[in-house]
C-alpha cells in the first residue's frame, strides 16, 4: 500500500472513532462555528471535545508546520484530510480570525520566538483573536491611523479608538496597527502588534447593525499596555504586515457569495410558477435573474481559473485583483433577487414564518460586503492603477 | 480538467498571434474593404493559415486534420478576433467541418474533411432566413424527386458565401416551421441550377451573402445524417459554433480594451491624462473585471466540447451571451472613451465595433442566448 493510501485509512478510522455524531451535522450559520477563546461560547458541547481532540494531532490548522502545533501535512495529504471529513460531513473543528489571519502574518514576519509563543495556542483554540485595523477616522484610508503607542522601555502604551473591530467583545487578544511614529509619510510610522485584551485599559462596545446583528464593537485603549516582545516586524513597518493581511481578508470575504444548493431561478418558478414552455412567469425578473446566474457561473469559472493557473505555475494572475469586488457585487445582487423573489415573506423581520427575518437580514448584512476589507471603489482604484497601469489623479 | 492552457496551447497561441499581427490586421482588412475586394479576404494568407494547420486543427487524424480539439481552435480565433482577421476559418473550419463531422456518412467524411483540412475546398453553412436566428422556424422546402430532393428557399448570413464550393443547406423535409424535427441538412455544390447569390454588404465588410434556391436539384446522396433528422448534430455543431464565435469576441474585446486603456494613458486635457480620472478609471477596471469573467467562461466551454461534457448546451449560450455583453460594452466604451477621435473612419477602433456586432448577431445574439440559458437552467 502506498504511503498516502496507508495515510487515509488510518484518517478515515481515527475521524470515524473521534468525530462525535453531532459534529457530523452540517453547521446552520455563522453562529455554528466554534471559535474557541478563554470563555469559549459552546452552544453544544461536543464542539469543545471535537476541537480538542483534532488540536491533539494539529489537525485543526493541518496545514501548519508540527514545531507550531500544526499538522504538518503536505498538499497530498491535507487534499485526503479534507475528503475524509467531508465524507462523514464533518465540521471545521475551529474557526478563527488566529488561523485565517494572524497565522499567516505570524509565519511570514513574526520571529522563532512569537511563532512558538502565539501559534500553538491559536492551534488549541485557547486564545481568541481580533483585528484593530479601522478606526473613526480612517476607513478606506486606512494609513491616516491615529491611535498611539508610546514608548515606555520594555513596552507601549496604547491611547486611541478603533472601530469596526469583529468581535472585540469575545475576543481575547488583538492584533493592531497602531501609529508609532508622527514624523515621516502616513505609511510610515505604523507598527503591528499585539496585546491582551483583559486589562483595565481596554473597553469593547458592540455596535448594532442595520441587520440587527452586533459582530463589530467600538474598542478604546486608554493607556492599554503592550509588551515590545510582541511587536510583530520592525517597529514604523507594519504597514507592509498590513497589506499582506489585507489580501488575506479579501479573500475572505469575497468567498462569502458561494452560491446555495437553490438556485435563483429555481426558487422564482416556485414562488411565480412557469409557462408552457418552461419559462417563468415573470417576464420582467426573469433576464434580472439569468443574468445574477450567468454572472455566478461566470465567476466561479475565473476563481477554479486562477487556482488553476497558480498550481500550474504561471503565477497568481491579475484576475485576482476582482475577486474582493465581484464576489461581494455579485452577494449583493444575490441578496436584492431574494427579495424580489421571496415578497412579503422576505421583508420579515421577526417570528416563525419569517425565519426569524434571515432573508432580511442576510440582504442587509450583505450591504456591508463591499464597504469591509476595503470598498469597490477602492478595489476599483487598485485595479486601475497596478493593473490597468493608470496614473494617479 | 483545469481551467488552464498547457505548455502545447500557449505556443500555439503565442504562433497564432505573431502570424496574425504580421499578415492578416485590421490595416489588412482596411485595405479589403476599401478595394472593395469581391472575396473579403486574401487567398495567401489563408493557404499559409492551412500550412499552419489551422484548416484541420479541430478535424480528427484519420480524416487528415490534427485531431488538436475545439480548444486549439478557439485559441486561434481569439488572435483572429484581436486582429480582425479576414478569412474561411470560421466558415469552413469551425462550422462546416464540424457540422459534416457531426452528421456525416464515413465517406462523406472522407471526401470532404480531407479537402477541407488540406484547404483545396471551402463549405459554408445556408441556415438563417429571418430577421433573427432561429433554426427551428426554417421554413426553405426539400421535396423528393425520384432520387433526388429539389430545394426552394431563401438565406441570408452565409458566411464568405461568394468562397464557397459547396452550401450545407438546411432544409425541411417533414413538419412545420417551428418543428426541430424534419429539418435535413443537404451538401450542395454552389454552381448547381437554381441557385442565384448576391453579396450582401453588412457593416463589418466582410464576405456573406444571400442565397435563393429555385428547385436545386440535389442527389439523395449529398444528403448528411437522416433525412428528417438534422436537429442533433446541427445544435451541437451550433453550440461549438457559437463557443468560436465567443472566442473571437474575446480576443476582440480584449484588443478593443487594451488599445483604449493604452489612449488613456497618453491623451492629454486638462493639463493631464484623462487615465488620472476616476471616471475613466472606475469604468475600465469594472471592463476588466467582465473580461476577465469573459475569458473564463469561454474557456470552460471550449474545455466542455473537447471533453464531451454534456453541460455543453448550457456553456454555450452562458459563453455567447457573457460576450455579447462584454463585447458591446468593450466596443462601445472603446468609442466613447476614444472621443471624437473614435469616431473617425481614419482611426481603427471602428473596426472592432463593427465586427463585435455582426459577430453578436450570428447564430443567436445576447437576447437569444439569455433566454436559452435561463430555459437550461430550469427557469
Amino acid at each position: 500500500m502506498s504511503d498516502i493510501e496507508q495515510f487515509r485509512q488510518e484518517t478515515r478510522a481515527w475521524l470515524e472513532e473521534n468525530c462525535p455524531v453531532a459534529m457530523r451535522e452540517p453547521v446552520r450559520g455563522f453562529d455554528d462555528l466554534y471559535n474557541g477563546g478563554r470563555n469559549p461560547e459552546i452552544d453544544h458541547p461536543d464542539q469543545k471535545v471535537w476541537c480538542d481532540r483534532m488540536a491533539e494531532r494539529g489537525w485543526t490548522v493541518p496545514h501548519w508546520p508540527k514545531e507550531y502545533g500544526g499538522g504538518g501535512l503536505d498538499q497530498e495529504e491535507l487534499k485526503v484530510l479534507r475528503e475524509e471529513m467531508r465524507r462523514i460531513t464533518a465540521r471545521s473543528p475551529l474557526d478563527s480570525f488566529g488561523i485565517s489571519m494572524l497565522g499567516p502574518a505570524l509565519l511570514h514576519f513574526g520571529t522563532e520566538e512569537q511563532k512558538l509563543e502565539h501559534l500553538p495556542r491559536i492551534v488549541r483554540g485557547e486564545i481568541r483573536w481580533c483585528q484593530g485595523y479601522s478606526e473613526p477616522n480612517a476607513g478606506s484610508d486606512l494609513a491616516s491611523l491615529a491611535t498611539r503607542a508610546d514608548d515606555q522601555g520594555d513596552h507601549y502604551l496604547i491611547n486611541g479608538q478603533k472601530v469596526w473591530t469583529s468581535y472585540a467583545d469575545k475576543s481575547d487578544w488583538i492584533f493592531c496597527l497602531v501609529r508609532t511614529d508622527n514624523s515621516g509619510s502616513k505609511h510610515e510610522g505604523i507598527s503591528f502588534i499585539l496585546f491582551d485584551m483583559d486589562q483595565p485599559g481596554v473597553e469593547a462596545r458592540p455596535i448594532k447593525l442595520i441587520s440587527g446583528s452586533s459582530p463589530f464593537c467600538e474598542t478604546f485603549f486608554d493607556n492599554a499596555r503592550a509588551e515590545k516582545k510582541n511587536l510583530i516586524g520592525e517597529e514604523g513597518k507594519g504597514w507592509t504586515i498590513a497589506k499582506y493581511l489585507l489580501t488575506h481578508e479579501r479573500e475572505m470575504i469575497s468567498s462569502f457569495g458561494a452560491p446555495p444548493k437553490k438556485s435563483v431561478g429555481q426558487m422564482a418558478v416556485e414562488s411565480f410558477g412557469a409557462d408552457t414552455s418552461g419559462r417563468l412567469a415573470n417576464s420582467i425578473l426573469r433576464p434580472t435573474i439569468a443574468r445574477y446566474q450567468l454572472d455566478t457561473l461566470a465567476f466561479g469559472a475565473t476563481m477554479a481559473r486562477v487556482g488553476d493557473e497558480a498550481k500550474a505555475g504561471q503565477g497568481l494572475g491579475a484576475a485576482s485583483s476582482i475577486f474582493k469586488y465581484y464576489g461581494t457585487e455579485l452577494n449583493k445582487r444575490r441578496n436584492e433577487l431574494n427579495l424580489a423573489v421571496g415578497g412579503e415573506v422576505a421583508l420579515g423581520w421577526e417570528g416563525e414564518a419569517y425565519r426569524d427575518g434571515v432573508i432580511s437580514r442576510d440582504w442587509l448584512r450583505s450591504k456591508g460586503n463591499s464597504i469591509e476589507g476595503g470598498t469597490s471603489e477602492v478595489q476599483l482604484n487598485i485595479v486601475a492603477k497596478r493593473v490597468l497601469g493608470l496614473p494617479d489623479a | 480538467m483545469a481551467l488552464v492552457l498547457n505548455e502545447e496551447q500557449m505556443m500555439l497561441k503565442e504562433s497564432a498571434a505573431g502570424f496574425l499581427t504580421q499578415k492578416a490586421t485590421v490595416a489588412h482588412l482596411r485595405a479589403l474593404r476599401d478595394s472593395a475586394d469581391e472575396r473579403g479576404c486574401s487567398d495567401d494568407v489563408w493557404q499559409e493559415m492551412v500550412q499552419m494547420g489551422w484548416a484541420g486543427i479541430a478535424i480528427a487524424e484519420e480524416f487528415g486534420g490534427l485531431g488538436y480539439g475545439y480548444t486549439g481552435l478557439g485559441l486561434v480565433l481569439e488572435q483572429v478576433g484581436r486582429n480582425l482577421s479576414a478569412s474561411p476559418l470560421q466558415s469552413t473550419v469551425l462550422v462546416s467541418a464540424t457540422l459534416i463531422a457531426e452528421l456525416g456518412s464515413g465517406s462523406q467524411k472522407e471526401q470532404w474533411l480531407s479537402p477541407i483540412a488540406a484547404g483545396e475546398k471551402r463549405v459554408s453553412l445556408a441556415l438563417q432566413e429571418g430577421r433573427h436566428h432561429a433554426p427551428e422556424q426554417t421554413a426553405a422546402r426539400a421535396v423528393a424527386d425520384g432520387d433526388d430532393y429539389l430545394l426552394s428557399g431563401a438565406k441570408v448570413l452565409v458566411l464568405d458565401a461568394s468562397l464557397a464550393d459547396a452550401y450545407i443547406v438546411i432544409a425541411r423535409t417533414a413538419g412545420e416551421a417551428g418543428d426541430s424535427r424534419g429539418l435535413t441538412a443537404f451538401l450542395v455544390a454552389a454552381e448547381s441550377a437554381g441557385i442565384v447569390l448576391s453579396r450582401s454588404s453588412l457593416v463589418d465588410s466582410r464576405n456573406v451573402g444571400t442565397l435563393t434556391l429555385q428547385d436545386v436539384r440535389v442527389p439523395a446522396a449529398q444528403v448528411l445524417g437522416e433525412v428528417g433528422g438534422a436537429w442533433q448534430g446541427l445544435s451541437r455543431t451550433l453550440d461549438i459554433a457559437n463557443v468560436g464565435l465567443a472566442s473571437e469576441l474575446l480576443g476582440l474585446s480584449t484588443e478593443a480594451f487594451e488599445r483604449t486603456v493604452a489612449y488613456l494613458r497618453e491623451r492629454k486635457q486638462f493639463g493631464r491624462v484623462i487615465g488620472s480620472f476616476q471616471g475613466l478609471q472606475h469604468r475600465s477596471a469594472e471592463l476588466f473585471a467582465e473580461l476577465e469573467l469573459a475569458r473564463s467562461i469561454v474557456l470552460q466551454a471550449l474545455q466542455a466540447i473537447d471533453s464531451g461534457d454534456e453541460q455543453l448546451p448550457l456553456l454555450a449560450s452562458a459563453a455567447k451571451a457573457k460576450l455579447c455583453e462584454v463585447a458591446q460594452r468593450a466596443t462601445n466604451e472603446a468609442i466613447q472613451m476614444h472621443g471624437g477621435i473614435g469616431m473617425t473612419d481614419e482611426h481603427e477602433i471602428g473596426f472592432f465595433i463593427k465586427r463585435a456586432r455582426v459577430v453578436q448577431h450570428t447564430f443567436g445574439d445576447y437576447n437569444y442566448h439569455l433566454d436559452r440559458f435561463a430555459q437550461l437552467s430550469g427557469f
